[in-house]
C-alpha cells in the first residue's frame, strides 16, 4: 500500500469512528415516531360486523421526544444510519474507487432492478392484466375495490401470450421467438410517436414562430419591445433551421445565416449546462443537509 | 419466418396506430395498444431481472474476480424483490381491512418504503449528486474563450448560473431602478443578473430549443418509417441466435 493511501484511509477510518462516537454521545442520528391508531370495519355485508384495528407511525420532530404517545423508532434510526452510510460510502468514490463504494454500487444495482420489478408487478401486471383477465380473483385477493359488475376482458390474453413470449428470451433453445413481442412493441413505438412527434413537436412548434414581427396594441401603438422578441425568436428558429439543413452548401448567405444560427445554438447549450450544473448541484446540496441537518442536527 | 413475422408485425401494428389517428371511431385502438405497451414493458423489467439474475450467477459460478460484489447484488435483489412482492409489513387498506392484501405495497411503514427511503433514494440521489464534482471539474478544465462560439457559451452559463441563484442578487443588487440617460425606458435595474437571465431563458434560449425540437421530431418520423417499412431491422439482432 503506497503512503499516501495508507495515510487517507487512516484518516478516513479515524474520523468515521469519531463521528460514530460523537453522535452516539450526543444522542443525534434519532427518529421518533407518533403512534396513529386505526379502527377500520369489514365492508362487507353478508359477514357479521367486524372491527379490525392496527397501528401507524408518523415521523415527528425530535423535539416532541417524550410526549404522549412518542416513541423512539429503531427501524428509522437504523435506516437513517444505513442512509448516511450509503451516502459516504457514495461520496467516498471522490477519493478513489474502493471495496466501500463497489459495496454499494453492488447493493444499489441489486436494490434497484427489484424496485422496478416489483413496481412494473403491482401497477401493471395486477392492476392492468390480472385484473382485467381475472376480475373476480382480483376482487378477493388484492383489489377490492373493482366492481362486481366488471367481466373479464378476453382480449388481454394477448398482451399476456406477447409478454410470454418475451420471456421465453432467457430460454436457451427458440429465443428468436422474442422478436414477437419486441415487434410489436417496436411498431406500436413508431405508429404512436410518429404521430404525436409530428403532431405535437413539428407542427406544434412551426405554428408557435408563426407569429408577427411588428407588434401593435389595442389602441395602434407600436410596441417595440414585443416585435424585437418575436424577431429574435423568428430570426432565431430560422437560422439555426438553416444551420441543420445539410443539402445545401452552406456558403455565402447561407454561410453567414447558419453561423448566426450556430450563436443561437450556442446560448441554449450554454444555458442548459446551467442548469444541469445546477440540478447537480441541487442534488448535492440536498444530501448534505441530509447529512448534516437530518443524521448530524448540527 | 424468423424475420419476416416479426417485420409484417411491427409494419402491421405500426400502421394501424397511424390510421386510428385519422378515424376517430378507431382512437381507442391506439389506447388499447398504450394499455398493452406499458405491459409489455412491466413484463421487459422482468425479463430485466432475470438476465440480471442469470449473468450474476455466471460471475460467481466462475469466481471471476468481484464475484463477491455479484452475491451481494443478489442479495439485495431478492430481499427487495420479497418484502416488495410479498407486501410485508404493509396494512390493509382502512376501506376494506378484511383483505389482508389490499394495501398499498409503498406505503409509509412497510419493509418495501424502508428499503426505498434510506437505501434506494439516498444511493440514486448521491450517485447524481456525485455528478456535481465531475461537471464542475470537466467545465473548469474544458471550458476557454477560444473563439465566439465558446465565448458565448462560457458567458450565457456565467449569467444564467449567477442569475438563478443568490450570487445574481448579491452581486447586480445594487443596480438603481433609474432610467439610463438617452433611452426610452430602459433602466439599470434591467440589467438585474436574474433579470438578464430570464430575457436569455425566454428570448434567446427559445429559438434554439425550438430548432432542436422540430429537428428531433422529424427524426423520429424518419427513423420510425423506416422501421415499418422494413428498412433499419437493427431490432430484430443477428441471425445467429439459437
Amino acid at each position: 500500500m503506497k503512503q499516501s493511501t495508507l495515510i487517507w484511509t487512516m484518516l478516513m477510518v479515524f474520523g468515521g469512528l469519531s463521528l460514530i462516537v460523537i453522535q452516539f454521545n450526543r444522542g443525534k442520528g434519532e427518529v421518533y415516531v407518533r403512534e396513529v391508531p386505526v379502527e377500520a370495519k369489514a365492508s362487507s355485508k353478508t359477514s357479521p360486523e367486524q372491527t379490525y384495528r392496527w397501528s401507524t407511525y408518523q415521523q415527528v420532530p425530535e423535539k416532541e421526544k417524550g410526549k404522549p404517545s412518542v416513541s423512539f423508532s429503531l427501524s428509522r434510526t437504523l435506516g437513517l444510519w444505513v442512509a448516511a452510510f450509503c451516502t459516504l460510502a457514495i461520496f467516498s468514490f471522490l477519493y478513489g474507487d474502493n471495496p466501500l463504494y463497489k459495496f454499494t454500487e453492488a447493493v444499489f444495482v441489486g436494490v434497484s432492478a427489484a424496485y422496478a420489478m416489483v413496481v412494473a408487478f403491482w401497477t401493471e401486471i395486477v392492476t392492468n392484466l390480472f385484473a382485467k383477465l381475472f376480475p373476480g380473483f382480483a376482487r378477493m385477493s388484492f383489489l377490492p375495490d373493482i366492481s362486481e359488475n366488471v367481466q373479464s376482458d378476453l382480449l388481454y390474453l394477448i398482451p399476456l401470450v406477447l409478454s410470454v413470449l418475451l420471456l421465453w428470451r432467457l430460454a436457451p433453445k427458440g429465443s428468436w421467438i422474442a422478436r414477437w413481442p419486441l415487434a410489436f412493441f417496436i411498431g406500436a413505438t413508431a405508429g404512436i410517436r410518429l404521430i404525436s412527434y409530428l403532431e405535437a413537436d413539428f407542427i406544434g412548434q412551426i405554428q408557435n414562430t408563426i407569429m408577427p414581427f411588428i407588434v401593435f396594441d389595442s389602441k395602434g401603438s407600436f410596441l417595440w419591445i414585443d416585435s424585437l422578441r418575436n424577431t429574435i425568436v423568428i430570426v432565431g428558429v430560422t437560422s439555426c433551421m438553416v444551420y441543420f439543413f445539410f443539402s445545401i452548401e452552406h456558403e455565402g448567405v447561407v454561410k453567414y445565416i447558419s453561423r448566426l444560427g450556430v450563436w443561437f445554438l450556442m446560448v441554449t447549450f450554454g444555458a442548459s449546462f446551467a442548469y444541469t450544473v445546477m440540478g447537480r448541484i441541487a442534488l448535492l446540496s440536498g444530501r448534505l443537509d441530509f447529512l448534516f441537518n437530518n443524521w448530524l442536527g448540527i | 419466418m424468423k424475420r419476416t413475422i416479426p417485420l409484417f408485425i411491427s409494419a402491421v401494428t405500426g400502421f394501424v396506430l397511424i390510421g386510428t389517428a385519422f378515424i376517430p371511431k378507431f382512437v381507442d385502438w391506439g389506447n388499447d395498444a398504450m394499455a398493452w405497451f406499458n405491459l409489455l414493458a412491466a413484463f421487459a423489467f422482468i425479463l430485466g431481472g432475470g438476465n440480471l439474475l442469470k449473468m450474476q450467477l455466471q460471475k460467481i459460478s466462475a469466481q471471476q474476480p468481484g464475484w463477491g460484489y455479484a452475491a451481494v447484488t443478489l442479495i439485495a435483489f431478492f430481499i427487495t424483490l420479497f418484502v416488495g412482492l410479498a407486501k410485508v409489513g404493509v396494512n390493509p387498506s382502512v376501506k376494506f381491512p378484511e383483505f389482508a392484501w389490499s394495501g398499498e405495497f409503498q406505503e409509509e411503514g412497510s419493509a418495501f418504503w424502508w428499503l426505498f427511503e434510506y437505501i434506494f433514494y439516498p444511493l440514486s440521489a448521491t450517485m447524481f449528486a456525485l455528478l456535481a464534482f465531475y461537471i464542475s471539474s470537466a467545465a473548469f478544465r474544458a471550458f476557454r474563450a477560444k473563439n465566439t462560439e465558446a465565448t458565448i457559451l462560457l458567458s450565457i452559463a456565467v449569467i444564467v448560473l449567477l442569475g438563478r441563484t443568490y450570487a445574481g442578487v448579491w452581486l447586480t443588487g445594487w443596480l438603481p431602478n433609474e432610467p439610463i440617460i438617452g433611452t426610452s425606458g430602459i433602466t439599470y435595474s434591467d440589467f438585474h443578473l436574474p433579470h438578464l437571465s430570464q430575457i436569455i431563458m425566454d428570448d434567446f434560449t427559445t429559438p434554439g430549443m425550438r430548432a432542436i425540437t422540430i429537428g428531433i421530431a422529424l427524426g423520429v418520423a424518419s427513423t420510425s418509417l423506416k422501421v415499418l417499412l422494413g428498412v433499419d431491422r437493427s431490432y430484430l439482432g443477428s441471425d445467429q441466435e439459437a
